[in-house]
């Protein structure tokens, strides 16, 4: 059996936990076994991950669980179900228990995987060199953990079932973390899940001036974000910062506005399938990591870019 | 406090990536290494810090063949104590926390820290395998670290902001950007460096779970397609037509 554990967030579940299930289906295809949804959300639909080839669903209606707990569960679901693959998506979450759960279950584990081939054994492809190569990887026995890196697999809703409900009801040693305090930035797509996303740099010269990169952001859905620079000269939120030190990300457009293209912000950048780049110095490094470039002043085309946006949406709708 | 701060080596951020024929391994020539920058700017620093406050020492790890010495030098002259190598060409990730765990599990420290992930293998693997051999709680992508007692508080990053909680001491943390601010060796520190005590050490036996296929370089990236700023329709009929994301 292949096990993918799906993360539920306001009462949804993640894109990326349908992404790491729709890579488990292709493997339980492939293998001819069965594939099961975890989660410890009542909120998770049989339906959703059903139509994603879930056969069954198995919930355990715990709330959030901490670090320890839901890996106290996984691990003991491992054992209940002869579960061989362990999937989950490459997210905070996922990047925290990942190698837990591989510890205590003695498993190898592949990280950040965001392609496979159905050779024997099975390979497993990650982005390796900050985004410079693929490395391909296997398991040396027929089972391990594997965590599905966000934007790499598309979502496949072709299946037309509903999963079966099981009830869990372990007993979970812990909690060992407390005081236990979110802060997230509400209404917004996090940077790592979003398609598009809208990026400042230091061409913008003022943070005022965020004005008509937020109205681009909102044009296209996207998330916005930043070069380090700007974050570090504090004229944006230092979770808005890609690159090599902040935020690696892989959006279907990376649209990157006043920024030279520094390697190391580039590293955090170049997964990305198209990247747009609009700077007024046909020199900047970016434009040879770009698909398409306008050489103009920022200030000028966004604005322009902005309006041609918004007319092109009222006639198209 | 009795810190562990395992360090790695990468190739530097601007090497340029080729491997050999059978694209098993990273042609080196040209390539200059460093300290996995996770580990030296926020890991080893955080480390010392904590050991300014609160006294006890920092040791520092690394898991590599000798050729690796003139990166744990290095920490050594950013200021960590004394160092161990175990001396192995790891195999996999598994390996590497084996090592770690092995020497670690007896000699109680309070924290073991290390970066986010390597710039080179980008996996992120090692910290988490660490805490489960270790059977101790995991502090991920940590951006903030405070200790009081036996209490540590910890920031983390989490998609779309952030999470802070307290857990008992000892912990493994992997470190990102914020946790702390890098240090530059100073000519003191760099002679002090030759004097304090590295121990190298054999490796224990450890079982390879995952087998490196192949490297694969990326197809060339196509040149760049210019767009006139005067002629901002072509632009949006790329969004459209070829983007697709309007």
């Amino acid at each position: 059996m292949i096990a993918t554990y799906i993360e539920v967030i306001d009462g949804k579940i993640k894109k990326s936990s349908l992404e790491a299930l729709s890579l488990a289906k292709d493997i339980a295809t492939a293998k001819g076994i069965k594939c099961l949804a975890l989660s410890t959300s009542k909120s998770a639909s049989a339906e959703v991950v059903g139509s994603c080839g879930a056969d069954e669903l198995i919930v355990q209606d715990s709330g959030e669980l901490d670090q320890s707990q839901l890996i106290d569960w996984l691990c003991k679901l491992y054992s209940a179900y002869q579960i061989s693959y362990i999937v989950l998506a490459n997210s905070s979450i996922g990047k925290a228990i990942g190698g837990q759960i591989a510890a205590k279950l003695q498993l190898g584990i592949i990280s950040g995987v965001n392609g496979w081939a159905a050779a024997s054994p099975m390979q497993f492809r990650r982005s390796v060199f900050s985004g410079k190569a693929n490395a391909w990887y296997s398991f040396m026995e027929d089972k391990g953990v594997i965590s599905v890196m966000p934007n790499s697999i598309p979502v496949n809703k072709s299946y037309s079932k509903v999963a079966e409900i099981s009830e869990s009801s372990v007993n979970l040693s812990g909690p060992v973390f407390n005081s236990v305090n979110k802060e997230l930035v509400k209404g917004k797509t996090p940077l790592t899940e979003a398609e598009v996303v809208v990026s400042g740099g230091r061409g913008l010269k003022d943070p005022s001036n965020w004005g008509m990169i937020e109205e681009l952001a909102d044009l296209l859905n996207a998330a916005t974000a930043c070069s380090r620079p700007v974050a570090d000269s504090g004229w944006r939120p230092h979770h808005e910062h890609v690159g090599q030190t902040g935020i690696a990300i892989r959006p279907n457009l990376y649209i990157a506005i006043g920024i030279s293209g520094a390697i190391q912000h580039l590293a955090g950048v170049n997964n990305s399938r198209k990247i747009i780049v609009i700077n007024k110095d046909p020199e900047a490094p970016f434009f040879k990591a770009a698909d398409y470039g306008v050489v103009g002043d920022l200030f000028e085309v966004v604005p322009k870019l902005n309006e041609a946006i918004s007319k092109f949406k009222v006639e198209h709708h | 406090m009795k810190i562990l701060v395992c360090i790695s080596k990468t190739p530097d951020t601007t090497s340029k990536i080729a491997f050999d024929s059978d694209n098993m391994h990273l042609k080196e020539e040209g390539v200059s290494f460093i300290m996995n920058p996770y580990d030296e700017w926020y890991a080893l620093v955080r480390g010392i810090e904590l050991r300014e406050k609160f006294g006890g020492t920092v040791s520092v790890m690394h898991v590599g063949e000798a050729s690796s010495e003139v990166i744990v030098r290095k920490a050594l002259a950013i200021g960590a104590d004394q160092a161990i190598r175990i001396d192995s060409k790891p195999k996999d990730s598994n390996d590497v926390a084996t090592q770690i765990a092995h020497y670690a599990q007896n000699q109680s420290f309070d924290i073991v820290f290390l970066g986010k992930e390597t710039i080179d293998h980008n996996g992120s693997e090692v910290g988490a395998l660490l805490a489960g051999m270790l059977a101790i709680p995991f502090i991920s992508y940590c951006t903030k670290l405070d200790v009081e007692g036996n209490e540590l508080s910890a920031t983390c990053e989490i998609e779309g902001g952030e999470v802070s909680f307290k857990t008992q001491l000892p912990a493994v943390v992997s470190a990102a950007k914020g946790l702390a601010e890098q240090r530059i060796p100073n000519m003191k520190g760099i002679m002090d460096a030759k004097k304090k005590p590295l121990e190298v050490i054999s490796p224990v036996s450890a079982t390879q779970k995952v087998k490196l296929v192949r490297f694969e370089a990326l197809p060339p990236k196509t040149a760049v397609k210019l767009i006139a700023p005067d002629d901002i329709d072509s632009l949006v009929k790329i969004l459209h037509e070829e983007v697709k994301v309007i």
